[in-house]
């Protein structure tokens, strides 16, 4: 009873982070801001959501699985982020208005 | 032992353990499927897993592991929250840009760990690595400091102690 209130509790933060990463999607400025929020919020709520599969279903084979999950979005997600941004980089596409700082453009011009 | 005998024995046991929690074993033809594809694991990537003898022990590692583990977890939480909390602000207080750190780091396994964990943490997204120079080029949310000592200072180095007790 008290796993499966708590495995709720879990699956909803992770839908209400689902629901901030798809919001900072939309409000964010560029294609880098964006991908903060689609790494950050996105896998910690996939994370949650995943993790209260995992106590409503205890150690099973089907628990097991969610966990296993977990795991492969952690790896995978930075992974993903980072080809993304440094296509991105490098096909050309130019930082918000706003960016204070750009290191990466100025040493690939050095190179 | 040699350290591959010893790698491929470990690979071994981890795949076979993966494979019964995975399963819900009724038959005993399950539990010889999963050790077929164990060693067939085995084969293949066993030598991939322990590639140097350590001078410290197993246990202290795995108890560096275990550290490190709680400690991205409560940096993890603390960065779902801030970029929450940015991206719920009205006004959007953003200040972005690209900065560079240094790391120390020297096995390949320990940089991906790290930046893997610099990209799941606080406003800060890895880019690019440049291997000859140990260079990490990072994209921040809130640009704090210029300069790239400061910026190895508060990206790089919360977990690059720990994750050299682990891997180093």
């Amino acid at each position: 009873m008290i796993r499966e209130t708590l495995g709720m509790v879990f699956i909803f933060i992770g839908i209400a982070f689902d629901f901030l990463g798809v919001l900072g999607l939309v409000r964010l400025p560029d294609v880098y801001n964006r991908l903060q929020a689609a790494t950050k919020c996105v896998t910690f709520g996939s994370a949650g959501i995943l993790f209260g599969v995992f106590l409503i279903n205890g150690f099973t084979s089907f628990g097991f699985k969610a966990l296993l999950g977990i795991m492969f979005i952690f790896l995978s997600s930075p992974v993903a982020a980072h080809a993304i941004a440094r296509a991105a980089h490098r096909g050309g596409i130019p930082l918000t208005r706003e960016s204070v700082i750009d290191e990466y453009a100025k040493d690939k011009e050095l190179k | 032992m040699k350290v591959e005998t010893k790698s491929r024995i470990t690979v071994f046991i981890l795949a076979a353990l993966v494979w019964f929690a995975l399963t819900d074993i009724k038959d005993f033809q399950e539990v010889i499927a999963g050790l077929v594809l164990a060693a067939v694991v085995t084969l293949l990537a066993g030598k991939f897993f322990i590639t140097t003898t350590k001078q410290r022990g197993v246990p202290h590692r795995i108890i560096a592991a275990v550290r490190y583990f709680f400690n991205f977890l409560w940096e993890m939480i603390k960065a779902n929250v801030h970029v929450a909390f940015i991206v719920l602000h009205p006004m959007l207080p953003i200040k972005p840009g690209i900065v560079k750190i240094k790391t120390k780091l020297t096995k390949d396994s320990a940089i991906t760990i790290l930046t893997n964990s610099i990209t799941l943490t606080p406003g800060t997204l890895t880019v690019d690595i440049n291997p000859d120079s140990k260079e990490i080029y990072i994209h921040c949310i809130e640009v704090h400091a210029t300069t790239v000592d400061e910026n190895t200072q508060q990206i790089g180095q919360r977990f690059e102690h720990i994750l050299a007790e682990v891997f180093e």
